[in-house]
């Protein structure tokens, strides 16, 4: 599929504004291009190269570092169950055993109607709550088989209104508006702070001039 | 006041007795939002910053003696000095928090985000500098938002941005995210990874970030619990902030405790000034292993520590007597394994996570975590092999050499070796994944013999004569196996 969309190729300069250089606005603008497809297609990688003046192959060796980009569609879902070390003392791995039966897939794999993929992760930094899960990075806590088979449900049903589909991370954008933005440059032009220039006299004179 | 209990939005935190720092406001169910850090000394200690020169703002760090929570425990004022007079300058906030166990970072960045960002602030203004990433692990979609919408706000209302408090201050603090992946916590490899790069560690020396960093500028790389102190730091000072912990350790840290406790959890607490027994054992914290199993090990400061044992339980949570005893308090997560617990298998899980996220950059920690995790598959699965325990150490030692840390074993007559491990690797990864095993095998050798000896169906003793029979399947959880004798080497 697809290039970013007139609307997202807007978000996309605006979070380039935001970095001294533009490809470090490259995993943002990943991110940006799969939550509009729900994976990060060939061609967003081309425009994303174009955006952010780099080769399409720089794009990839980026983008396949990283976990979370998927450069194939997966379930509306992802189901991320943690079986790193605090999670497979209160049953992580058991936990991870259900899940293949309930879904009939292996982690990697997507179940036949599209909607769930299953994956095993390391630990997601809620050690203390395990066995825990994330469905598209939303956690559970605690979660028993029979709170494995309750959340399978309700994903299929569609009454967890409240998780978004596979991509979207942030529903909330950092927004800096012109007039409040203190100014980011290149590093080849920032140079030192004039208000800290400033501050570097001596507190008696700093008080005098204050 | 603390009801030590568990407070419902904030999953695993106990709001306990004791002196809270960065963990004050937790109980408040709104605690995230602008009004209530304002009603909560919010941004105070901006103000008081910005009343003072930079410097003095950096000298008050030191001599508060400010310890890094990101593992390393560097004093921040130190690092902070580090930093040549050349411009531009960064900073980068380390909120990649993914070691193994440790779970605190994520909650400052949920329960208290303005709290954060004061501390950044703080710090640029400090530092001279103009330009803040705040480098948010991927998976963490609610910290994001909190986050971003904590900035918004604070930039609405001229906190951060153009003209702090309505002065001359400029300073811009953006939120970057991650993409999954342990290594961009490295300081290095989050820099390259802030760089639109593959997140591989810079080899250092020769340099390290506060002399070229992101872009080869000074940066500072500091972790998000050091920063979300400073509200509090600049407004009661550094002899308040002494008042609290150890001498050596002032003040006070989170600490993940996960596992066979009765009661896991997230407390802050005055770290040197208590023993691993009061955090397991006391009502105010742990309150004890789970009912009917005893203590068998556990791991003091994430993942990449070599893992204690009762012996060690009297230490008090003090960074240098940690090291000298073999292990590390890392990043305060404190994971407990009651008898149930598998040794080989433990061992296994945290190995197979450090040959996942090898960033394969060198081969000692590329090849040799690899190898590590399919040896263990294979003793686990029943296939092992005799010389497989020698191979594992020797493995472990291809990618760091010599005494590898760990704790004392008194009833084998063995000496603690102290902190940290040699590496012959680029980061501290490839030598992380050593922990486990030297720490397994030098507690437990017995238990890998054990299955390894199930491979020739032999119950009953330890025969050596038929190492090359390895057709037989063994079964890796048997009670039986582990009734074979230590010390069979
Ligand atoms: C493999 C590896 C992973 C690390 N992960 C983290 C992390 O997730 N968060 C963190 O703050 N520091 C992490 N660190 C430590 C950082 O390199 C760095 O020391 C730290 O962020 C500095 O902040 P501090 O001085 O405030 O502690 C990691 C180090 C290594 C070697
Ligand atoms: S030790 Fe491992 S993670 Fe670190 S640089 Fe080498 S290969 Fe990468
Ligand atoms: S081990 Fe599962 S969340 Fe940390």
């Amino acid at each position: 599929m697809s290039r970013l969309t007139p609307e997202n190729e807007l978000l996309a300069s605006e979070i380039i504004s935001r970095y001294p250089r533009p490809k470090s606005a490259l995993i943002p603008l990943l991110h940006l291009a799969q939550e509009q497809d729900g994976y990060v297609a060939d061609d967003a990688m081309e425009h994303l190269a174009e955006l952010v003046g780099i080769t399409p192959a720089e794009v990839l060796g980026t983008c396949s570092f990283y976990e979370m980009f998927k450069r194939e569609p997966v379930g509306r879902y992802l189901l991320n169950i943690c079986t790193n070390i605090a999670c497979q003392l209160t049953g992580g791995e058991e936990l991870l055993h259900e899940a293949e039966k309930v879904l009939g897939v292996r982690p990697g794999g997507t179940t036949a109607d599209g909607m769930i993929t299953l994956e095993d992760v390391e630990c997601i930094a809620a050690c203390t709550e395990g066995p825990c899960l994330q469905v598209n990075y939303r956690y559970e806590y605690r979660v028993d088989p029979a709170g494995l088979r309750k959340l399978v449900d309700d994903l299929r049903s569609g009454a967890r209104t409240d998780i978004p589909h596979h991509g979207t991370l942030q529903r909330v954008r950092q927004h800096i508006p012109a007039d409040r933005l203190g100014g980011i440059e290149a590093p080849e032009v920032a140079g030192t702070p004039a208000w800290f220039t400033a501050r570097q006299a001596p507190p008696s004179e700093q008080k005098a001039g204050s | 006041m603390a009801t030590n209990t568990y407070v419902a939005h904030a999953p695993g935190y106990v709001d306990n007795d004791g002196p809270k720092i960065v963990t004050r406001r937790f109980a408040d169910p709104e605690s995230h939002t602008l009004e209530r850090y304002l009603a909560t000394e919010g941004y105070d200690g901006l103000r008081k910053a910005m009343s003072m020169a930079p410097a003095e703002v950096a000298n008050l760090v030191k001599d508060a003696v400010l310890l890094g929570r990101g593992g390393a425990g560097f004093p921040a004022g130190v690092k902070w000095g580090f930093m040549p007079p050349v411009w531009p300058r960064y900073l980068v906030v380390n909120g990649d928090e993914s070691e193994p166990g440790t779970y605190k970072d994520r909650l400052l960045m949920e329960r208290d985000p303005h709290q954060l960002i004061e501390g950044c602030v703080i710090a640029c203004y400090a530092l001279g500098l103009n330009q803040c990433f705040l480098y948010v692990r991927g998976e963490m979609a609610l910290a994001q938002e909190r986050i971003a919408q904590a900035l918004n706000d604070a930039y609405a209302n001229n906190f951060v941005g153009k003209g702090i408090l309505g002065t001359d201050v400029d300073i811009d603090v953006v939120l970057h995210w991650g993409a999954g992946a342990y290594i961009v916590g490295e300081e290095t490899a989050l820099i390259e990874s802030l760089e639109g790069n593959r997140g591989m560690p810079r080899l250092k020396p020769p340099f390290f970030p506060a002399a070229k960093g992101l872009y080869l500028k000074p940066t500072i790389v500091n972790n998000v619990e050091t920063l979300s102190n400073l509200n509090w730091l600049l407004i009661n000072g550094a002899d308040a902030y002494k008042q609290y912990g150890s001498e050596k350790s002032p003040g006070t840290r989170m600490l993940a405790v996960s596992g066979h406790v009765k009661r896991p959890g997230v407390y802050e607490v005055e770290a040197g000034n208590i023993s691993f027994r009061d955090l397991f054992y006391g009502e105010n914290y742990c309150q004890g292993i789970r009912d009917g199993h005893e203590l068998k090990m556990f791991i003091p400061g994430g993942g990449s520590a070599p893992w204690f044992f009762g012996d060690q339980l009297d230490l008090k949570l003090e960074a240098s007597d940690v090291g000298a005893a073999g292990s590390m308090l890392g990043s305060g997560a404190l994971v407990v394994m009651d008898d149930s617990t598998d040794a080989v298998r433990a061992c296994l899980r945290l190995v197979r996570f450090y040959a996942r996220e090898s960033c394969g950059k060198c081969t000692p920690c590329r090849e040799g975590t690899s190898w590590e995790e399919k040896i263990l598959e294979r003793i686990l699965d029943g296939h092992g092999r005799q010389e497989d325990i020698d191979l594992l150490l020797s493995v472990g030692a291809q990618i760091s050499p010599g005494r590898y840390p760990a704790a004392s074993f008194e009833d084998a007559g063995l000496s603690a070796v102290p902190f940290p491990p040699r590496q012959t690797t680029i980061c501290p990864l490839g030598p992380s994944s050593v922990a486990p095993i030297v720490s397994a095998i030098r507690r437990f050798r017995s238990e890998f013999e054990a299955k390894i000896v199930l491979d020739h169906g032999d119950h009953d003793e330890v025969d050596h004569d038929h190492e090359d029979n390895h057709d037989g399947h063994g079964h890796a959880h048997d009670a039986d196996a582990t009734a074979v004798a230590a010390g069979g080497h």
